[in-house]
């Protein structure tokens, strides 16, 4: 963002740009920026809370009205992410011939599809549909059993593409069935790795990726690089 | 012993240690008055309509956003950040509902017809950006009239 910001004024436009990671910006030195500590991921803080975005964008449109640059400044609330996991039950066990991930998927599958409904997009697809979700995770399961995962049949070939795919199918139907999380962040992501089998199976076929001698880019991108 | 970061603390200062593009001066481009501005976003959340094309992995490239589209993917291949407000509410990332009203308020001019999405992902040394890309984007954004543009990270 602080790239474009130089390349865009450089052409005219004038620039206002939400900063993440305070120290990149203070090192390119964009124009104007209104640094925002908040989780990664939401710029402009809090959804579904319209006076809080009104907040920033005004404090960020305020800082056009300065003659001279560029200009720094920080939002005065800090917001911490990565607090309890989503209050979301799993599915129970109801086909014991499958792997539990497998099976859990299924189970989820209604709720997504309540999701899906409501919002009319989804960010499943990079690799598998939600029909994949289902397979692919039969396919981790068979990496982390000792198939080799050259000759594991990983949909798309991306195993990167695949564990989003994943995520966000468990992340879209948890969202459905518990409601919207706090303003924190973090609530989707530290229920899916630590409470559901899909999750807990992601980190196991990343480790099992791992220890096949896998290239690091086939397995370090499955999971945020703190979790393991 | 220190403690061990965890989460976004983690993830904050592993970028804040990575090298950045150098800039020799930074550019400054004086705004006409904010309620007679036009005012577009462009994010790096790789932003993208459901049927349009997705971004590949290092993508320098990026999509042209209609305003009235809210149905968007975020196709960012980083697993490290939060994606559900923005299945909750797309103006945490994307804040086109909160342009419109500020439209209506008469605090901004207006806002414009097309807004643009980049993937954040890239080569550290970001040339196709700065040297290609970039300027595309400034050139389609400065041919629709946008004065103002609001940039958010993910």
């Amino acid at each position: 963002m602080c790239t474009l910001a130089h390349v865009f004024e450089a052409a005219g436009l004038s620039t206002v740009t939400i900063s993440a990671i305070r120290s990149v910006a203070e090192r390119m030195r964009p124009p104007r920026v209104l640094h925002c500590e908040f989780p990664l991921g939401r710029p402009v803080g809090k959804p579904n809370d319209p006076e809080f975005q009104h907040d920033v964008l005004r404090r960020a449109f305020s800082l056009l009205e300065r003659e001279t640059g560029p200009v720094l400044e920080d939002h005065p609330e800090e917001i911490i992410g990565g607090e309890e996991p989503l209050s979301c039950s799993v599915p129970p066990r109801f086909d014991p011939e499958l792997a539990p991930a497998v099976d859990e998927a299924r189970g989820l599958r209604k709720a997504y599809d309540r999701a899906l409904a409501r919002r009319g997009v989804s960010e499943v697809g990079m690799a598998v549909d939600p029909d994949g979700v289902p397979g692919a995770l039969d396919v981790l399961q068979q990496i982390v059993d000792g198939t080799p995962w050259k000759s594991a049949g990983i949909p798309g070939g991306h195993t990167t593409a695949v564990a989003n795919d994943i995520r966000a199918y468990y992340e879209e139907a948890a969202l459905e069935l518990a409601g919207a999380p706090n303003a924190g962040g973090g609530q989707a992501e530290s229920w899916f790795f630590e409470q559901t089998e899909a999750g807990k199976l992601l980190l196991s076929a990343r480790k099992a990726l791992a220890a096949q001698g896998a290239p690091q880019p086939v397995w370090f991108y499955m999971a945020p690089m703190y979790r393991s | 012993m220190a403690e061990e970061l965890q989460g976004d603390a983690l993830i904050r200062n592993q970028i804040a240690q990575l090298p950045v593009p150098q800039f020799a001066e930074t550019a400054w481009t004086p705004p006409p008055p904010l309620a007679d501005a036009r005012v577009a976003v462009v994010t790096s959340a790789a932003l993208h309509p459901r049927d349009g094309e997705a971004f590949t992995v290092n993508d320098a490239s990026y999509r042209a956003l209609d305003h009235a589209e809210r149905q968007l993917v975020m196709g960012h291949w980083s697993p490290n950040f939060d994606r559900s407000a923005f299945g909750i509410d797309y103006n945490v990332v994307y804040p086109l509902a909160r342009l419109d009203e500020l439209v209506e308020q008469g605090v901004i001019g207006s806002v414009a017809s097309k807004h643009y999405s980049f993937a954040g992902n890239q080569p550290d040394d970001v040339a196709t950006i700065r040297h290609d890309s970039g300027p595309a984007c400034a050139a389609a954004l400065k041919a629709d009239g946008a004065d103002v543009v609001f940039l958010t990270p993910v």
